[in-house]
């Protein structure tokens, strides 16, 4: 049995809000592949959960009137990866939801769990960190929606407030519109593993030469990161091997990889520079350009 | 809707569901997982406890049609939902397709993980979907074996899904 001294599940937003407004200590669960694991551990032991799994609406996947993508936080990563919005506007991110897990976990731990968690290896984390997206949070009394990049605080500490809900995960349509995107997952195993490192690139390219080029990195720091150096050295060089190494090393600077037992830093700072080339690349060639050399 | 563990005592509620088509009524403790639900309380123990963190996979049962590891999902969730086990597959002595498939491969040795793989397997034939050879290994993926090394394991799958004329070859 999971040592839990309570379970709430609220049938609508608004009565979660109010019992988390009453009681902000409840840990809130989404899809529970997580919290329930954490358990099992024997960690977040006698706490109370706030269940958000009865809460309608919560995981609805829409286009919204200015183009803004939103992804409710409640959203499954088999939803994602299968949503004809999400693979017409932004495959990177249905890229980045299959990586995730194996499917019985897909098919049940959320988007908004998945960011609340905290961890920097979270495979959608560095993917919405390149597509600029925002998260809206939200109280009882107030709502507020902030860049993803101002959510994370240090490894598992995000910026929620007390009584505070992530309730959805939007997509500007600058985000997205135009880009080419790619991300890669390397771990050991192909299935069923955490990140050893997470590159996300989105590449806008005309005639040859980048327009603009967004970096997200997973487990390269603390948090998840985005690489403004090689982002604003990119625009206007023209796409060759030569380009995309010089991409690559501008993207290692603001990498603060650590050895942990899974790799070493200097194994991962090879496989910054490494991989961003192939995902840069392969975001170029998905933007409708290919890589000259 | 609230049930309280003070100082020790239960966190009962009551939830309806089917399990293998059949209405279920039960009283439950919130603090139960599907597993210890459907093993100790319900005795369908073809739901296997592995390694009870969401990653061996032999606890997989259906929610909905969906493959779901039923170690780290709450008995509290599946109320008003449809759950089957491996022992809903088989229909009146009949082995399924699947379960056929599994037998003509040789995709069995201990058989501890075979349940809940023949599960997924099931939920792709249902889905009525057409999967490519990397989507089946893909959605097998969340399942170990100690055993078959799991090549017999796809080939059983695939044969299923050929038959059912979902296979992109």
């Amino acid at each position: 049995m999971f040592d839990i001294c309570e379970l709430h599940e609220p049938a609508t937003l608004r009565e979660a809000k109010e019992r988390l407004q009453a009681a902000p200590d409840l840990r809130v669960v989404a899809g529970g592949t997580d919290v329930l694991i954490r358990l099992q551990h024997g960690h977040l032991a006698g706490a109370g959960l706030l269940s958000l799994r009865r809460v309608p609406g919560l995981d609805a996947i829409r286009m919204l009137d200015d183009g803004t993508l939103e992804v409710g936080a409640m959203a499954p990563f088999t939803r994602i990866f299968e949503d004809p919005l999400v693979r017409a506007h932004a495959p990177v991110l249905a890229e980045a939801s299959v990586s995730m897990g194996g499917p019985q976990i897909r098919n049940v731990a959320t988007i908004g769990g998945n960011i609340c968690n905290g961890a920097v290896s979270a495979d959608s984390a560095s993917t919405l960190f390149a597509l600029d997206a925002l998260l809206r949070l939200e109280t009882l009394e107030d709502a507020r929606v902030i860049p993803i990049a101002d959510f994370y605080a240090g490894p598992g500490k995000v910026n929620l407030r007390p009584g505070e809900l992530l309730t959805a995960v939007l997509i500007p349509r600058e985000g997205y519109a135009g880009m080419g995107g790619h991300y890669i997952k390397y771990a050991m195993r192909k299935a069923m593993d955490i990140a050893t490192l997470g590159v996300a690139a989105l590449a806008k390219v005309r005639e040859g030469r980048f327009v603009e080029l967004r970096i997200g990195l997973g487990v390269a720091a603390p948090v998840p990161i985005r690489c403004a150096e090689a982002e604003a050295w990119a625009p206007g060089k023209q796409v060759t091997l030569d380009t995309l190494a010089e991409i690559a090393a501008l993207a290692v600077k603001p990498s603060r990889a650590r050895t942990s037992w899974r790799a070493s830093k200097d194994y991962r700072e090879h496989l910054i520079e490494v991989l961003v080339q192939r995902a840069v690349a392969e975001a170029v060639k998905r933007a409708g350009d290919c890589c000259a050399d | 809707m609230l049930t309280r563990n003070n100082a020790g005592t239960a966190t009962l509620r009551k939830i309806s569901f089917t399990v293998n088509g059949r209405p279920v009524a039960i009283e439950i403790d919130v603090r139960e997982s599907l597993l210890d639900v459907l093993r100790d309380r319900l005795e369908y123990t073809g739901v296997k406890q592995g390694c009870s963190v969401g990653e061996c996979g032999a606890c997989t049962v259906l929610i909905d049609g969906t493959p779901v590891n039923s170690c780290i999902y709450l008995a509290a969730w599946a109320d008003g939902k449809e759950v089957r086990t491996i022992e809903g597959i088989a229909q009146d002595g009949q082995l399924s397709p699947v379960q056929e498939a599994f037998v003509d491969e040789g995709a069995i040795q201990c058989g501890f993980c075979t349940p809940g793989v023949v599960l997924s397997a099931t939920a792709m034939v249902e889905s009525g979907k057409r999967f490519t050879h990397a989507e089946v290994r893909r959605e097998l993926s969340g399942h170990l074996c100690r055993c078959t090394g799991y090549q017999k394991i796809v080939d059983a799958a695939e044969r299923a899904l050929r038959e059912a004329k979902q296979l992109d070859e």
